[in-house]
């Protein structure tokens, strides 16, 4: 563990404006909106109102005794705040699902127009997927997709239209008793997206969704399952933007993975949250014989985020890799990391994360590297940069590490980097402003995860760390 | 008119440390000035404060360009109105394309009212010039993909500022040993690089220990520095003295100068401000 070093007090004049994407629609239009609070009746109304079958609802039930069983937990972050009877769980945005865009309610569209999903769209006809609140109210996917047997749909018409294999896979990966809030997410989830990709079937594009929480006080707890069969391929995105609201929000999602023998997966998101959410995400791989399963997370905003992709590698030549990058600025908390568990030998992970802190934020990296008895000859490489950008942030790195083999190559690499004055001045005297070059250095700091991302996303990150860096759009 | 670089009794604290110790120097565009002087005479510490370092703090005296007082401005807006210093030691910018580097510091030098946020250059434009400037030079294409500084050689660094240099055509231009570190070859790719670029429009001090750099660009005038002050100037011919003879004769010429160094090198062995 590392304390916080304060590197950089010439920074001073970069500020954080007002959270850009804070628009909100009207909510009164919706055809139906559930009241506060959580309790059996409450679970067993959502089943019932999505007219579940009753293992779905004997499950939902279960996982609301094991949720009320949990303590919350006492490490991470700061969560007295969250009030889970001052929570709506359940708020649908609209009665059916829509089949083309011209259908979607204008008010949605106006959102996601500001969000600038009619151009993914257009460039990606096959894979939008768009969440809007509880449910997916606009989805099409490529013909020849479909063709394939690639099933891409929401979560809960998952449920009703593929029932034995949502029920072979789901909850498998994250049983309920996992954690307090993977709890929660199996009582009340909604939403979400469901993938399987049959052998061999290969996905040149990203498929894609959106997220977004418009009400306020509404938990969002969606619940994402993809099954990648064996030698397939896929990448998968979302991106997330939320309204500005003044009371705390709560998004507590599940994302489950499987990545049969020699499949491909790579799961990419990009969340920012306002600044009153709390973002308590578990998700979490498993990759089988010579898989490979990556993830690229991206965390800005949110009050308090706590998440840690996880990747199970269970057979022989698995690899799993991490890419992830937080930044936190004024009043908030990022607890973000990795969590790699070699179960078989021959197995190798890598994990590279990068925090940024300003204005007072806190980011951090938090990770876990396992190498169980028996997976001898594992590979795994760790590397944590931290970048803080003024005197009253922070950063922490919390690296775990437990092996119980010996024939094991480890290891790890924590640097804290900083905006110096020497590469402020070097800027600065290329006719650069201060701010234009401690953005340019913030973006420069973060391209290795950028430069991942699909174009129109990484231009979308790119325009975001700008926005945090220089307060304003000029 | 030609502008004109009037450098009036400059003293430069670095900390508590005196550096420059009242420097006179005038500089117009069109000549071509070298600057010399043993190890921690000051003179990189004159090429940090003429762009506004800000550690390097003017105590006394005058930096003007035009009569516009430098010491008003930060070093964003005395590149924009035309200074530019080829750094000895260029930074390394891990993630930051050369290219869009380049297109942000030339749009800024060239529109010096620009806002933050407003439009770059047009693409088609910039890139046309980078090219045509990167073939120029003889430097390879790929160089703008690169990030900027990061893994570059020594020489490669040099070249990136001599490139910025063509570039962003400065009123005054200040080479602090752009030579120095480099093999003969690269040496000589950056020496022609700056004869190219030098000439009616261009203040040039060259910044040296060597005396390769001259070679090609034959300056009017050659200063020596000696313990934060120049103390003694002349021609093209005193450059080769030097080059040839060392320092000795200059610090019997100036025993009062040469004094000071030792008091300061003993002060201070790690030799503040080089």
């Amino acid at each position: 563990m590392s304390t916080a070093e304060i590197l950089t007090p010439e920074t001073e004049d970069v500020s954080v404006g007002d959270y850009q994407f804070g628009f909100h629609d009207p909510t009164d239009k919706y055809a139906f909106t559930s009241r506060k609070g959580i309790d059996r009746e409450m679970v067993t109304q959502i089943s019932e109102m999505k007219n579940e079958p009753g293992w779905m609802t004997d499950f939902r039930l279960r996982s609301f005794e094991i949720f009320q069983e949990k303590p919350m937990p006492t490490w991470g972050g700061d969560m007295s705040g969250i009030d889970f009877q001052n929570i709506f769980y359940y708020v649908k945005a609209s009665d059916k699902q829509e089949k083309s865009w011209d259908d979607v309610p204008e008010d949605i569209r106006r959102t996601y127009e500001k969000l600038g999903i009619p151009e993914a769209e257009q460039k990606y006809l096959s894979g939008v997927k768009a969440q809007y609140e509880s449910e997916v109210v606009y989805g099409s996917l490529q013909e020849d997709l479909a063709k394939q047997g690639v099933l891409f749909t929401d979560t809960d018409s998952a449920l009703r239209e593929h029932p034995d294999i949502f029920r072979e896979y789901f909850g498998t990966i994250i049983p309920p008793h996992d954690n307090k809030f993977a709890a929660l997410n199996s009582a009340v989830w909604s939403g979400g997206s469901f993938i399987y990709v049959p052998p061999g079937v290969h996905i040149d594009f990203p498929l894609q969704a959106y997220f977004r929480i418009n009400t306020e006080n509404m938990g969002q707890f969606e619940r994402t399952l993809i099954i990648m069969d064996e030698g397939s391929s896929a990448h998968y995105v979302e991106g997330c933007t939320a309204p500005t609201y003044s009371s705390d929000s709560l998004h507590s999602a599940v994302v489950e993975i499987i990545v049969k023998k020699e499949g491909r997966f790579r799961y990419t998101t990009i969340q920012n949250w306002s600044n009153n959410v709390y973002n308590l995400v578990t998700k979490r791989a498993m990759a089988y014989q010579d898989a490979l399963m990556e993830w690229v997370d991206g965390n800005l905003g949110s009050k308090l985020t706590m998440k840690y992709p996880a990747i199970y590698l269970m057979e022989p030549g698995a690899r799993g890799e991490t890419l992830s990058i937080a930044f936190a600025g004024e009043g908030q908390h990022q607890d973000a990391g990795a969590k790699m568990v070699h179960c078989a030998p021959h197995t190798s992970s890598r994990v590279i994360s990068k925090s940024i802190s300003k204005d007072g934020g806190r980011a951090g990296y938090r990770g876990l590297v396992k190498v169980q008895n028996g997976a001898t000859d594992c590979k795994s490489n760790v590397v944590c940069d931290a970048l803080i950008l003024d005197p009253e942030s922070r950063s922490d790195t919390y690296p775990y590490i437990e092996v119980e083999e010996q024939d094991v190559a480890m290891e790890h690499e924590a640097s804290v980097s900083k905006i110096g004055e020497e590469q402020l001045l070097y800027l600065m005297s290329r006719g650069l402003t201060e701010a234009e070059a401690s953005a340019m250095i913030v973006t420069g700091f973060i391209e290795p995860l950028v430069k991942e991302l699909p174009m129109e996303y990484a231009v979308e990150m790119n325009r975001l760390i700008e926005l945090q860096m220089e307060g304003s759009v000029g | 008119m030609s502008s004109l670089l009037k450098i009036d009794n400059l003293h430069v604290n670095v900390g508590d440390t005196e550096i420059l110790k009242g420097v006179n120097l005038e500089i117009r565009q069109g000549e071509i000035h070298a600057l010399m002087g043993p190890n921690g005479s000051g003179k990189s510490t004159l090429a940090y404060a003429l762009v506004g370092h800000p550690k390097y703090e003017i105590t006394q005296g005058t930096v003007t360009v035009d009569g516009t007082d430098l010491a008003d401005l930060d070093p964003t807006q005395r590149a924009r109105l035309g200074l530019f210093l080829a750094f000895q030691y260029p930074v390394t910018i891990p993630g930051v394309k050369v290219a869009d580097f380049l297109r942000h510091a030339m749009t800024n030098v060239r529109n010096p009212d620009r806002k933050e946020g407003e439009e770059l250059m047009p693409m088609r434009e910039f890139r046309t010039e980078l090219r045509d400037t990167m073939k120029e030079l003889d430097i390879d294409a790929e160089f703008a993909r690169r990030y900027l500084n990061d893994g570059f050689s020594g020489g490669e660094k040099k070249r990136m500022e001599i490139l910025q240099l063509a570039l962003l055509k400065p009123k005054f231009a200040i080479l602090d040993e752009t030579d120095s570190g480099l093999d003969s070859d690269a040496v000589r790719v950056v020496s022609e690089g700056l004869a190219k670029l030098s000439g009616p429009e261009m203040g040039v001090l060259i910044i040296t220990h060597h005396e390769r750099l001259l070679e090609y660009n034959i300056p009017q005038f050659t200063h020596v520095m000696l313990a934060g002050r120049i103390v003694e100037t002349g021609d093209a011919a005193l450059a080769h003295e030097l080059h040839a003879n060392g320092y000795a004769g200059i610090r019997e010429r100036h025993p009062d100068a040469a004094a000071e160094e030792q008091v300061a090198q003993t002060q201070d062995t790690a030799g503040a401000g080089t």
